[in-house]
């Protein structure tokens, strides 16, 4: 007891103090398919943490894994554990999770094709229980966020665009007034302008708003501009970990994932067969 | 010459030559279309919401019907005999989440589908074994009387029966498109991964739904039941509302509505006016040679949702 409560306390004077955490988790799909071999990260309050990797190196997964978006899928978190304020998540549904201030932006956008803008947004405070004014505040912060959505509010989301779509599915997420937004792939399909809108949009609303973002992201670039920390994965691992400036400056991230070099622009094919083979670890 | 002259002229005589008769005609058509509407009404619920052809609402009705009667036998009061079956059908629902569709989540719509036959089979047999297989009139009260409008012939339960509709409908709609918790219906109906990821939990709404979906089921039952008296062949007018869905739209609750309306009026007056040429009896497939002609040229229905395509 006495020691617990010591914790508390020792706890509530670091201040930076990681919101979320997760420890050496691994995922398997359908009993049979491991996608995460030993994933460990951590989100301090406020951040921008950043998750990279190329296509299936298993960032999806990861943000599902916390949001517990996995069962759905018949994935299972089968090792390791994720904290979320000093509390084990890993077993909580996603309702739940969003209650308490984790939700995630799934890759692709999935807005409600046939509800309008407004509706879309509205659905995201499906969770909250603190009144109709405070929900009705909110939208309005979220209109003044993404001007575009107010024009479109009665327009039906499926027929709104690429960039409004994805404005719509982040506005959403606000809505249920968020400690942590998982971002997954937000540059997906978009042009390189509206990609630079919403990675700004972002990078404001962590700003203003205090709202943490562990953002999964292939567009490296773009990710490690706002971000503050950065993983990377591979296959399943993370193998390489840092400070945003760090990660943008270290040589192997420039070769394997900004397509720069020392030594200017080379074809992949020169490159050589163990430099490309070369593993973090 | 003989042939279009009974197919199209003569029929249209018929109907201007007493414009009364016709009215009485597509009256009677109307209030049957109303029942027709109201077990449509149960399948668009569901289909909406949890994207599952509910192939056992059909046995829903029956099985909301046989309780209700079974509970009247006993001597229940009728208002709390209304009042358990809706409770039955609530705790249904509420089964059939846990037992049906929590463990097939994430399945082919056609799986779902098959389920949904194997919980017809279930229902129907149940509430045979529970109160009974044999035809039993059913009688909450409703009065039953004809009367006359302006020379018109009229039954009260007819009446009240579309009034019953027009309410529930309204119900809906309201209930639907104003409230949170019908947004969070519609939403799940449009992406159950989204709506999960924005904490909308999928086994409350469908635990919802499917509730609503019994609840319509009952009051379908009470009207058949009271007209034709409750038994077996009570789940197969589930087989009337395939056409009336595809006539609106699978997706559409005025869709429901007004299909089964179509369905209705077309049926009687196809009865009437076109049966000499095809020997009788055109009422019991008129309906579904519509839905043909209209899976031919408006597959959503008239009021189903259009397929989004964005270019």
């Amino acid at each position: 007891m006495t020691s617990q409560s010591g914790r508390q306390e020792a706890a509530a004077t670091d201040a930076a103090r990681p919101l979320l955490t997760v420890n050496n988790i691994e995922v398997i799909y359908d009993h049979v398919i491991l996608v995460l071999k030993g994933v460990s990260l951590e989100v301090p309050e406020g951040g921008i943490v950043a998750l990279l990797g190329a296509n299936g190196a298993g960032k999806t997964t990861t943000l599902k894994a916390i949001s517990n978006l996995l069962r759905a899928e018949r994935g299972e978190v089968t090792k390791g554990s994720i904290e979320c304020m000093g509390e084990r998540v890993d077993r909580l549904s996603p309702n739940d999770l969003v209650r308490r201030g984790v939700i995630q932006v799934m890759e692709g956008r999935h807005c409600f094709e046939h509800l309008t803008v407004e509706e879309n947004l509205l659905t995201g405070a499906y969770t909250r229980r603190d009144g109709r004014a405070k929900v009705r505040a909110d939208l309005e912060k979220v209109y003044h966020y993404f001007p575009r959505l107010k024009e479109r509010r009665d327009a039906q989301a499926g027929y709104a665009s690429g960039g409004e779509q994805q404005m719509t599915a982040i506005g959403r997420a606000l809505m249920a007034n968020p400690k942590m937004i998982l971002l997954d792939e937000p540059s997906m399909g978009l042009a390189p302008q509206l990609v630079e809108e919403i990675f700004e949009i972002v990078e404001t609303l962590n700003k203003k708003e205090g709202v943490s973002i562990l953002l999964a992201e292939q567009n490296t670039m773009a990710a490690l501009k706002v971000a503050d920390y950065g993983y990377i994965l591979e296959n399943g691992r993370v193998v390489m970990d840092g400070e945003a400036e760090d990660l943008r400056q270290n040589e192997d991230v420039k070769e394997f994932y900004l397509g720069l070099s020392s030594s200017g622009r080379r074809s992949f094919r020169d490159v050589k067969h163990y430099r490309r083979r070369k593993r973090w670890l | 010459m003989d042939l279009w002259n009974v197919l199209f002229v003569a029929p249209f005589a018929d109907m201007i030559g007493s414009p009364r008769f016709l009215l009485e005609v597509i009256i009677g058509g109307l209030l049957t279309g109303v029942m027709y509407s109201l077990v449509a009404l149960g399948f668009v619920l569901i289909f909406k919401a949890s994207g599952v052809f509910n192939f056992a609402q059909g046995a829903m009705v029956l099985f909301a019907a046989l309780t209700l009667v079974g509970l009247l036998e006993h001597g229940v009061q009728v208002l709390f005999a209304l009042a358990a079956t809706g409770i039955i059908m609530v705790l249904l629902a509420i089964a059939i989440e846990r037992l049906i569709l929590s463990p097939l989540v994430n399945q082919e719509g056609i799986i779902l589908f098959m389920a949904t036959i194997g919980l017809d089979f279930v229902l129907r047999g149940a509430g045979q074994i529970a109160w009974g297989s044999n035809v039993k009139p059913l009688d909450v009260g409703i009065p039953d009387k004809p009367f006359e409008v302006a020379g018109i012939l009229l039954n009260s339960f007819d009446l009240f029966a579309a009034a019953i509709a027009a309410v529930l409908v309204t119900v809906l709609a309201v209930f639907f498109q104003k409230t949170g918790v019908g947004r969070a219906l519609r939403a799940v109906a449009d992406d159950h991964q989204a709506a999960l990821s924005v904490g909308i939990p999928l086994r409350t709404i469908w635990a919802i739904v499917w509730s609503v979906a019994g609840i319509v089921g009952l009051v379908a039952g009470i009207m058949w039941g009271a007209k034709s008296g409750v038994q077996f062949s009570l789940s197969l007018i589930a087989l009337k509302a395939l056409p009336v869905l595809i006539l609106g739209g699978f997706t559409s609750v005025p869709g429901a509505i007004i299909g089964g309306l179509i369905i209705g009026v077309g049926e009687k007056i196809a009865e009437i006016y076109w049966a000499p040429p095809f020997g009788g009896a055109i009422e019991n497939w008129f309906a579904y040679m519509l839905a043909l002609v209209f899976l031919l040229f408006r597959p959503q229905g008239l009021f189903g949702e259009r397929i989004i395509e964005r270019v």
